[in-house]
């Protein structure tokens, strides 16, 4: 188990490089540079700011530079390795780490909120359809879950904001700070996870309750209760952690959609203007940064498995 | 390998009975034919698909007016229905007309004419993201399989590689770096100026001149295909050591005759399903894309960029938001339907997962 960890650890350092060669080739491929202007900047400026910010530089040189490999224009190691994202060139007075600082956590709030509405109404969901099959119970849940898993988030916002801000004024119409402000949009990026959590749970709920070795828990004596938590839903949750990984990747980018609809102030915003601005280091960061979390949530999926189901082991 | 996997497994091992031939394969799409027929939901959303098709390819004789054409002295003109449904006094701030069944958006362009145009967006984008998804993938995934060893060794590290991209991300940058590379106007002789006119030859067969669909083809389908690698490579690896293979392999048959003879209709079932599941997840791509202004160039009209243009002005004009969203959502159901139906009818023990 502890080999395997490291050998999945240590896979990850050729992959987040290649990402980043790649990232850093599409970044750089797209026409033009960051202080491109409509009304166009004198040329010795330009100049100026391309040799300050290193973009005077070979391609392969700022990349190295970029990740800390080399010394930058002023002489000094400061990337990735060292740490730093690096300035950012339309927000002259933030570095991309300040910018991290300041909106990440309102990405991953708003992301992982979402992620605990979608396995919070998801499990149980499921769980009641099943136990419930074929009554109205598991018809009512699974029409809700239909709708949940049809109906894109990008619909949802806009429908959530007609029904439940205007009409009825419940919530805020948008915005971020305050706690009622941010039920809309989790539940908005939640409600179609936990529509798939709760198909996926019943189906394999459906199955696991049919093996012998539930028949036996209840032969010996225990309570159904005991039975249906401790034995039953454990193994149950196994084809529901599979798709945690891909669904937490699912719910980082989801943010964004649903921080333009919402007017929230998350990472979404300037990972998108960034790009039309030509802001490379902002663009690096973002990816890098999502692909990390990406491998690390990969990794514990993977690693749930072994603590759901004895019978896997990693070698 | 997960309970899916090993399911749908169980299901490939079992259902090919040797020696019995091509009359029992027939027999075996025929039934899940007659099982997806006897399934309301999937007949309802193949119906739905069916006619969508049918008024995005004759979108010119449905629509009431050119997706273009707009008059901006009736911008924001509702009729009197819709004014009556929505909340709030719209009468008393907007123009109440009938000329436009749905109402008008910002320029005056009829908005029930442009979300029937939107079909060509959406459905070409679930069906071009499908069809990559299967032939890339499907190759893909049958090589890696089929060949196994440090050739199976190396491809899948790739897709690992892929899937650790942030796929919605890579999307976003391949998608500005086509349109600033590739649109627009080109010298002739370049690579770009190939994919222009490619591009153009698309938008003009679609009828949505100027859209720059080609772009949205080409940054879905370089996401589109890994997930199929490898649920064909998986279905493969089970399937190759099985005897009707060997036999096959005994009696000389060439590599390529195997597989496409006896591997591939084995493995079609779970791969269909899988790929029209997935066709909503492309739609909703391309809506985010034109949302976010790098789909679709306008006036071309996308759903994304119609629910973008609409929730700018979701207090006073919610019809403008509202409508699209239908649209987009009715799309969404009728392709789940289907693909549920579709995995129930090939996959019996599959039913109701997701």
């Amino acid at each position: 188990m502890g080999r395997y960890i490291v050998r999945r650890v240590l896979w990850m350092i050729p992959v987040l490089f290649f990402i980043s060669i790649v990232t850093f080739a599409l970044a750089h491929a797209v026409p033009g540079g960051p202080f491109d202007r409509e009304k166009p900047l004198p040329a010795e400026i330009v100049a100026n700011l391309n040799r300050y910010y290193g973009l005077d530089q070979p391609l392969w040189k700022q990349y190295t530079d970029y990740m800390g490999m080399t010394r930058n224009p002023s002489g000094v190691y400061a990337g990735l390795l060292q740490g730093k994202f690096g300035p950012s060139y339309t927000t002259r007075s933030r570095t991309v780490n300040d910018i991290f600082a300041a909106h990440l956590p309102v990405s991953a709030t708003l992301g992982l909120v979402s992620l605990a509405i979608g396995v919070g109404m998801g499990v149980p969901l499921g769980v009641i359809a099943a136990l419930k099959q074929n009554t109205k119970w598991d018809y009512v849940t699974m029409g809700i879950a239909i709708f949940g898993v049809s109906v894109p988030n990008i619909v949802l916002g806009p429908l959530f904001i007609l029904i439940f801000a205007l009409t009825l004024g419940w919530f805020p119409v948008a915005g971020w700070g305050r706690p009622e402000q941010l039920v809309m949009p989790a539940v908005a990026l939640g409600l179609h996870e936990s529509a798939i959590i709760a198909r996926l749970t019943r189906a394999s709920m459906l199955q696991v309750i049919r093996e012998d070795y539930i028949r036996t828990a209840r032969a010996k004596g225990l309570k159904e209760r005991a039975v249906m938590v401790r034995h039953a839903l454990k193994n149950a949750f196994i084809p529901v952690a599979t798709v945690l990984g891909p669904m937490f990747a699912a719910l980082l980018t989801g943010t964004f959609v649903v921080e333009q609809i919402f007017a929230i102030p998350g990472l979404g915003k300037y990972f998108i203007t960034s790009i039309t601005n030509r802001d490379y280091p902002v663009v690096m960061g973002t990816v890098l940064l999502y692909a990390v979390f990406l491998v690390i949530a990969n990794l514990m999926v993977d690693l749930t498995y072994a603590f759901l189901d004895p019978r896997i082991k990693y070698s | 390998m997960s309970e899916q996997e090993r399911a749908a497994q169980r299901l490939v091992g079992a259902a090919p009975a040797e020696g019995e031939g091509q009359q029992r394969v027939a027999n075996l799409w025929l039934d899940a034919w007659h099982r997806l027929l006897r399934n309301r939901a999937a007949v309802l959303g193949g119906v739905l698909i069916l006619v969508l098709v049918l008024v995005g390819v004759f979108a010119d004789v449905v629509a009431p007016y050119h997706y273009s054409e707009g008059d901006s002295v009736h911008n924001h003109m509702v009729p009197q229905w819709v004014a009556d449904i929505m909340p709030g006094d719209m009468a008393a701030y907007t123009q109440i007309g009938d000329i436009y069944p749905l109402g008008a958006d910002y320029l005056g362009r009829d908005l029930l004419s442009r979300i029937i145009y939107g079909v060509r967006v959406s459905l070409p984008v679930g069906f071009m993201g499908a069809m990559t998804a299967l032939v890339i993938g499907l190759v893909y995934g049958c090589i890696s399989g089929y060949y196994g060893g440090k050739v199976d060794n190396i491809m899948m590290r790739i897709v690992d590689i892929m899937y650790a991209f942030p796929t919605m991300l890579l999307i976003i940058l391949l998608m500005a770096f086509f349109k600033t590379s590739f649109g627009g106007n080109q010298e002739p002789g370049t690579a770009a100026y190939t994919f222009n006119q490619i591009n153009r030859a698309v938008d003009g067969l679609l009828g949505l001149q100027g859209g720059g669909m080609l772009f949205i083809f080409m940054g879905i389908g370089v996401t589109a295909w890994m997930g199929i690698a490898r649920l064909a490579r998986g279905q493969i690896l089970s399937l190759k050591e099985k005897e009707f293979v060997e036999a096959s392999h005994m009696i000389g048959a060439r590599d390529l005759r195997i597989i496409v003879r006896h591997i591939l209709p084995n493995i079609m079932g779970p791969i269909l399903v899988a790929i029209t599941l997935n066709i909503p997840t492309y739609i909703t791509t391309e809506v985010f894309l034109s949302f976010i202004g790098l789909g679709v160039d306008p006036p071309t009209p996308s759903w994304g960029s119609m629910i973008s243009d609409g929730s700018r002005a979701i207090r006073s004009y919610p019809n403008q938001v509202l409508f699209p969203s239908i649209a987009l959502a009715i799309t969404m159901f009728s392709f789940n339907f289907l693909g549920d139906g579709l995995r129930d009818a090939l996959d019996p023990r599959m039913k109701g997962t997701s």
